[in-house]
């Protein structure tokens, strides 16, 4: 906590040295009273980021976390309610198009051309194309014009919203109950852990990381993981029924604290899991790791947005503190959640050297590492699972999705969670 | 009669001179029931009727359409996982219907009939909500660490050698599920049958035993009949409570069977509505039958004005 607030004061020092000289006077005068209310996951709409914004910005941000579908509801049914959005890269498929968004015009971005090519062209940099199975960031990203209500297949002037967030997810395991070594997704449904896996209970992830396994097992080939067809969801659903009902899992998890009860506690020893969940595990002094896999990485991201309703002077604030956003502190924060920004040059700027390197670069920990909330999650000398940003990120094989035939799914996945 | 208290009577002989006659009795008992029935048309029935209506529209990724379609009808009653749910919701309802209905009658038996002081049975009924003032949510999570592989339950058994591996049944499994149903749902049978066996005139058992009646007959000739009104609304409690849960089979199966209401909000969290309305009608409709079909058992209307 120490650590933050130092780098807090310090932000707050060289914010407002940018921000005063930028304007004059009566915007200085007239933001004093706008308030940008800014919904998120509780994972990334955190108070202490809204808190520092508000100190180096000079009008107030105020951050309200809410569960997944809860937030993609209330961007829907009352989108006036919030000024900024923190939008799952797959929601959008919900939310283009409603009337409840609206584009941001590149030229009010300062840091667009740093900003990661994995978001901005879909490859990586060095040059390789990026996964397009389930909704990459790239095939969502682009807004046709201002009004941000459909989108490009090229790059425009206008994205639907700024990158924030992105990360690699995996297996999590319990490496000192698994009593062997785990390297592929098959894992998840291999009879060595008969009784100790479990899955998300949600047919939008959940299901994609039983695709991953049973591709990696031989089961199955799909077209697109990220957007199956009938006849793939239908033999991807039997054989997991097969599976489920030979008493391979012990449980189906819809929240955080599970996932991190049921690992912690010894249940399961490998399941479907989230970063922060891994971290959590192991600020309890019980070894978690987020293995990496040689099939890949199921990876998912964030966009920051700002709502169809904001003009004028709130919109400007908006764009000040979309600009101050990608500006580092944030990306510095939830870095140590174990996720990466859209922009990480900028986030290098408010971590510190052995920060960087454990998160970033993949290189052991030079001090000990803390996580946002100043718990010590690795020892001197621990290595990132996984190792270096693009090690990780590199290695993406399908991204979180929507899937077109998503009403067939969601029937079929209740009937594999009650056979 | 003095004139200060001849002022007081007037006043009093006025104001209620003042209520009667402009308040016909009809328009007070219309007044007296408006509480209740706002709440309930405004909460309850015109939820019900909207999700009537919605449970007929269409709708894609984007959006609900008004129409009057039977789709949504259709593949609820054509998945086999409805039929599943009820199946496997029933089971749990009648399983924790019976087990709550021994222990709950017993519980209340011994309160009303065996206890001998009203204080002692005030305590001891005190000691039975004791544990209600903590959220049935914190209840029905603290099973969990109790009966899990390395539980206090597990470790207990194997320290005693009374099994060499921990018991995986025991949590996140049908009898998880069970168990805490009974302990979140007993007090409800306890606590209307209680009250109806409290109405029981002692002097008819004394009077049923003068006559040479057996334990037996006693019990089953007086106090259950007379106690039928308690546990049929013990009864509608338990079963309706066992329909409509959410939480304890998500928590307690660990997500390994599925209830009702958590397949309808798996529809709503693929912002799927109008389906997620028709199977909200349906769990609706069916609970609806069952308690009227357990009222027609026992009119209990008339019992509890008798």
């Amino acid at each position: 906590m120490k650590q933050i607030s130092r780098r807090g004061v310090l932000a707050g020092a060289t914010a407002a040295s940018v921000w005063s000289g930028g304007f004059p006077t009566i915007w200085a005068q007239n933001i004093k009273d706008v308030t940008l209310i800014h919904a998120g996951p509780p994972v990334t709409a955190i108070p202490a980021i809204g808190e520092q914004a508000s100190k180096d910005l000079g009008f107030t941000i105020r951050m309200q976390a809410v569960e997944n579908q809860d937030l993609l509801n209330r961007f829907l049914s009352q989108s006036t309610s919030l000024d900024v959005a923190d939008v799952s890269i797959s929601f959008l498929r919900y939310l283009v198009g409603r009337n409840v968004l609206q584009a941001v015009p590149l030229a009010k971005y300062k840091y667009w051309d740093k900003t990661i090519p994995l978001f901005t062209k879909g490859e990586y940099p060095d040059g390789r194309k990026a996964s397009k199975q389930g909704i990459s960031p790239f095939s969502v990203l682009y807004a046709t014009g201002p009004d941000g209500q459909k989108q490009a297949t090229e790059p425009t002037e206008w994205v639907t919203g700024i990158p924030s967030i992105t990360n690699a997810d995996t297996l999590g395991l319990r490496p000192d109950l698994t009593g062997r070594p785990v390297n592929s997704w098959a894992d998840l449904i291999s009879p060595d852990f008969k009784g100790k896996t479990a899955l998300q209970d949600s047919p939008t992830i959940g299901v994609i990381d039983v695709a991953m396994a049973l591709e990696a097992r031989g089961d199955v080939k799909y077209g697109n993981k990220g957007n199956m067809t009938r006849p793939e969801i239908d033999k991807t659903i039997d054989l997991m029924m097969e599976i489920k009902k030979s008493g391979q899992f012990r449980s189906f998890w819809t929240s955080f604290d599970q996932s991190v009860n049921l690992m912690a506690s010894g249940e399961v020893v490998i399941q479907s899991m989230w970063s922060p969940a891994v971290t959590a595990v192991r600020t309890r002094g019980i070894p978690c790791t987020f293995q990496p896999l040689k099939e890949g990485y199921r990876g998912w991201a964030y966009t920051f947005a700002p709502m169809k309703h904001l003009s004028g002077l709130k919109l400007d604030c908006f764009y000040e503190y979309m600009n101050w956003y990608s500006a580092g502190f944030q990306g510095a924060f939830i870095a140590r959640e174990g996720y990466y920004c859209g922009v990480p040059e900028n986030a290098k700027k408010f971590l510190t050297p052995a920060e960087w390197d454990y998160w970033y670069d993949g290189k052991p920990a030079a001090t000990e590492i803390k996580d946002p909330f100043g718990k010590v999650m690795e020892k001197v000398g621990g290595v990132r699972d996984g190792g270096a940003f693009w090690n990780r990120m590199g290695n993406i094989a399908v991204w979180n999705s929507v899937m077109d035939e998503d009403r067939y799914l969601t029937r079929r996945w209740t009937e594999f969670i009650t056979a | 009669m003095t004139a200060a208290q001849q002022a007081i009577t007037q006043e009093a002989g006025g104001r209620a001179t003042w209520r009667r006659p402009a308040m016909p009795s009809w328009a007070i008992s219309w007044l007296q029931v408006s509480p209740l029935a706002i709440i309930l048309v405004v909460l309850f029935a015109l939820p019900t009727l909207l999700f009537l209506a919605v449970s007929f529209f269409d709708y894609d990724r984007t959006g609900i359409y008004p129409a009057f379609i039977f789709d949504n009808y259709k593949d609820l009653f054509t998945t086999p996982a409805t039929w599943r749910l009820y199946v496997s919701s029933l089971k749990f309802a009648v399983i924790v219907w019976g087990i709550t209905l021994v222990v709950g009658f017993s519980i209340a038996h011994f309160l009303i009939f065996h206890v001998r002081t009203a204080a002692m049975r005030t305590l001891l009924f005190l000691l039975c909500a004791v544990p209600f003032w903590t959220s049935g949510i914190i209840r029905t999570i603290a099973w969990i660490p109790f009966l899990g592989r390395n539980g206090a339950f597990n470790s207990t058994l194997i320290w005693l050698g009374l099994t060499s591996h921990p018991l995986d049944f025991l949590l996140f499994s049908d009898f998880a599920v069970i168990i805490t149903y009974v302990h979140l749902f007993t007090l409800l049978m306890v606590g209307p049958i209680a009250n109806a066996m409290s109405k029981i005139d002692p002097a008819l058992l004394e009077a049923a035993r003068d006559s040479g009646a057996s334990r037996w007959q006693i019990m089953t000739n007086v106090v259950i009949p007379l106690s039928k009104t308690g546990i049929v609304l013990g009864s509608i409690l338990v079963f309706t409570q066992v329909m409509g849960d959410f939480f304890v089979v998500k928590q307690m199966s660990g997500g390994q069977s599925a209830s009702i209401v958590s397949a309808l909000s798996t529809e709503i969290n693929g912002m799927q509505y109008p389906p997620a309305a028709a199977s909200a009608m349906l769990l609706v409709v069916f609970v609806a039958v069952m308690v009227a079909g357990m009222m027609r058992i026992v009119d209990v209307r008339r019992e509890l004005v008798g």
